[in-house]
C-alpha cells in the first residue's frame, strides 16, 4: 500500500451487506483518515456510517473490498486483535460499554485482555486517566459518575491502549451540552497533543465544523467529502441529504439571500462577528 | 403494604451485596482467597463439635475475628434475624422426626427422645455459625474482591473444563449492571405510572399482571444493553480468559499466615475438647 505511514486507515471499493439485507449498508466506499487528522463523518439515520465505523476496527469483515488499518488487512482473522489495538472506539451508550465496577479496572480491562504485564498496566491506566483528566475518580462506582465522565472513562479505555486512532461512535448523542463539550475538548486534545488521529460519527454539525475533513454519507456511499468550509458553504446540497449546517452558516447563508455580501463559508460564531463588523465598517 | 419502589432510590441503597462494610483492619487486609479458605474450614470445624463447650469455643473464636475486623458483633446477629423461620423450622422438625431412646415425654404418637432434642439444637446452632461465619466474609471482603479470590481459587478446576474466568465476569457484569437496572426498573415504573398503570390495587393476580408494562421494557433493554456491551468488549480485544493478566495481583502476606495459624489453633482446641468430652 501507497503511504502507509502518512495513513492511518485507508478503505477501498468498500461493500458491506448486513446478512439477509436487499441493500449494501456501505456501498463502494473509498477514502482515507491520514496521521494525525480528525475526520468527521456525517449522515442521517441509516447512511451508513456507523457501519463504517465497525468495519475500521474489525468488528465487521467487508462484504467487498479492503479496509487497512495501519497497513493490517481487517479480513485477516490473525490481526483482529492488533487492529482493534490500533483502532480504539468509543460507543453511543455510555452505560453499555463500561464492563467493571471500578473506574481503573474498567481502564485496564483491555489491556488485561491483552496479558499486559501488571506493573506496565498500572502506569498506562494511571497515564490514560490524567490524560482525560480522570484521575480524581479513579477509585469510584462507574454509575456515580456523569454521562460525560463516564464516556471519558471510555475514552481512557481506548487511550491505554496506545491507539493510533480513535473512533467515537456518536459517542456524543446521549450526553447533555456540557457532556458533549467535555467529551470534544478531550479528544481535540489529544489529536493535538499527541496526535492521535481521530474519526467522529455525528450528527451534531457544531461538532463536524471542529473536523480537518468532513465526509458527508447517503444511502451507504460517500456523498460529499471535503473541508467543513468546502463542504457546508454547499446548504442547500447539504440539506438536500437530511442534514443541517452549522448554525452560523445557516445565518450567513440567510443573510446572503437578503441580499448581504457575506462570506458563504463561516462556521464559527467569530468568523460571523468578523464579517459583521467588516461589513458594517464599509457601510 | 410497602413496594420496592415505593422506596425510590432508596432501593439502590438496599441492596449492598453481601453488605460490605468497608475498613483497614488485619482481617478486611488479608487476601481473599485466603478468607475464602478459612471460612470454609471454620464452618467444617464447627460441624464437627458435638457439644456446647466446643460451641462456646466456636463463638469466641468468631468474636474475636469480629472484633479484630472493627465490625459490631451486634450486626452479625442481626443478619440471622431474617432466619429465624428457617430456624424454627428445622428445630421442630428435628425434634418430632430425629431417631432416639432416651424417652423425655411421650404425648399419643409423638415421642420427644432427648437425643433429639440435643440434635436438633446443634443442627440450628450449625445453621447460626454458618451464617455469621459467611458473613464476616462478606462484611469484610468487597464484592470485587471477591470476586477475584474465587476466580484465583477455582483457577486450577479451569483443567477439567470448569469455567471459571467465565463465572467471574459474570460476577463482575452483573455487580456493574446491579444498580443500573435498578435505576431504570425505576424509571420505567414512573413513566407506565404517567400513562395510568395501577402496581397497587387489586389482589395479587392482578398485582402481578400489572407487572407486565414493567418486566417487558425491562427485558428489552437488557438485552439491547448485552447486546452493545458485548460489542465493546470485542472492541477491547476480549476473548475469554487466557492469557489473560490482572491489574491486581493477589499476594499472601504474613498477615495471611497469622490467621493459618490461628485457625489452626482452634481447630486443635475443637478437637482436643471433642476427644475429652466426647
Amino acid at each position: 500500500m501507497a503511504n502507509l505511514e502518512e495513513n492511518r486507515i485507508i478503505a477501498s471499493n468498500l461493500v458491506y451487506t448486513y446478512p439477509e439485507a436487499k441493500k449494501n449498508a456501505v456501498d463502494d466506499v473509498s477514502m482515507r483518515v491520514k496521521r494525525g487528522e480528525f475526520l468527521a463523518i456525517l449522515g442521517h439515520n441509516g447512511s451508513g456510517k456507523s457501519t463504517l465505523a465497525k468495519l475500521f476496527n474489525a468488528l465487521y469483515v467487508p462484504t467487498d473490498g479492503t479496509v487497512w488499518v495501519c497497513g493490517l488487512d481487517t479480513r485477516d482473522d490473525d490481526l483482529v486483535f492488533d487492529i482493534r489495538q490500533h483502532a480504539g472506539m468509543v460507543f453511543q451508550n455510555p452505560d453499555n460499554q463500561i464492563v467493571a465496577t471500578v473506574v481503573e479496572e474498567d481502564v485496564a480491562f483491555g489491556l488485561e485482555n491483552n496479558g499486559v504485564p501488571p506493573a506496565e498496566i498500572r502506569v498506562r491506566i494511571d497515564e490514560a486517566l490524567r490524560a482525560v483528566n480522570m484521575s480524581a475518580f479513579a477509585k469510584k462506582a462507574p454509575h456515580m459518575l456523569s454521562g460525560g465522565q463516564k464516556q471519558r472513562v471510555a475514552i481512557a479505555g481506548v487511550l491505554a491502549m496506545k491507539p493510533d486512532v480513535i473512533i467515537l461512535d456518536e459517542s456524543t448523542a446521549m450526553l447533555d451540552p456540557s457532556g458533549r463539550q467535555e467529551v470534544m475538548n478531550t479528544v481535540h486534545r489529544l489529536n493535538e497533543e499527541e496526535g492521535i488521529s481521530v474519526v467522529i460519527i455525528t450528527h451534531y454539525m457544531a461538532e463536524a465544523a471542529t473536523a480537518d475533513y468532513v465526509i458527508v454519507m447517503d444511502e451507504g456511499k460517500i456523498a460529499m467529502s471535503g473541508t467543513p468550509r468546502e463542504v457546508f458553504r454547499q446548504v442547500e446540497r447539504v440539506r438536500a441529504l437530511g442534514l443541517d449546517v452549522p448554525p452560523m452558516t445557516d445565518l450567513a447563508h440567510m443573510l446572503r439571500a437578503d441580499g448581504l455580501s457575506i462570506r458563504e463559508d463561516v462556521l464559527t460564531v467569530d468568523e460571523m462577528v468578523e464579517e459583521v463588523c467588516r461589513l458594517s465598517s464599509k457601510m | 403494604m410497602q413496594l420496592p419502589w415505593e422506596r425510590g432510590s432508596a432501593m439502590l441503597n438496599d441492596i449492598t451485596l453481601g453488605q460490605f462494610f468497608p475498613g483497614d483492619s488485619a482481617i478486611h487486609r488479608m487476601d481473599p482467597r485466603m478468607k475464602l479458605i478459612l471460612t470454609i474450614v471454620y464452618i467444617v470445624g464447627v460441624f464437627m463439635v458435638s457439644n456446647l463447650l466446643g460451641y462456646l469455643i466456636s463463638l469466641l473464636f468468631l468474636y474475636i475475628v469480629v472484633r479484630i475486623s472493627g465490625i459490631r458483633f451486634s450486626y452479625l446477629v442481626k443478619g440471622i434475624k431474617p432466619l429465624r423461620f428457617i430456624l424454627i423450622f428445622t428445630f421442630v422438625l428435628n425434634l418430632f422426626f430425629a431417631k432416639g431412646e432416651t424417652v423425655l415425654l411421650s404425648l399419643g404418637f409423638f415421642t420427644l427422645t432427648a437425643e433429639a432434642l440435643s440434635y436438633a439444637t446443634y443442627f440450628a446452632l450449625r445453621l447460626v455459625f454458618l451464617v455469621m461465619g459467611t458473613s464476616v466474609l462478606t462484611l469484610t471482603t468487597s464484592p470485587v474482591q471477591l470476586t477475584d479470590g474465587l476466580e484465583r481459587l477455582m483457577h486450577p478446576l479451569q483443567r477439567f473444563r470448569f469455567p471459571a474466568h467465565e463465572l467471574a465476569m459474570m460476577m463482575t457484569i452483573a455487580l456493574r449492571f446491579i444498580p443500573l437496572l435498578l435505576e431504570e426498573t425505576d424509571k420505567i415504573q414512573k413513566a407506565q405510572m404517567a400513562r395510568g398503570a395501577d402496581f397497587e390495587t387489586g389482589n395479587l393476580i392482578a398485582r402481578a399482571k400489572a407487572m407486565i408494562p414493567l418486566l417487558v421494557p425491562l427485558f428489552v433493554s437488557s438485552f439491547r444493553r448485552a447486546n452493545d456491551l458485548a460489542m465493546a468488549m470485542e472492541a477491547r480485544c476480549y476473548r475469554g480468559g487466557d492469557h489473560r493478566t490482572r491489574l491486581r495481583e493477589l499476594r499472601y502476606t504474613r498477615l495471611d499466615a497469622y490467621a493459618v495459624v490461628a485457625m489452626a489453633a482452634f481447630l486443635m482446641v475443637i478437637f482436643a475438647e471433642g476427644r475429652l468430652l466426647g
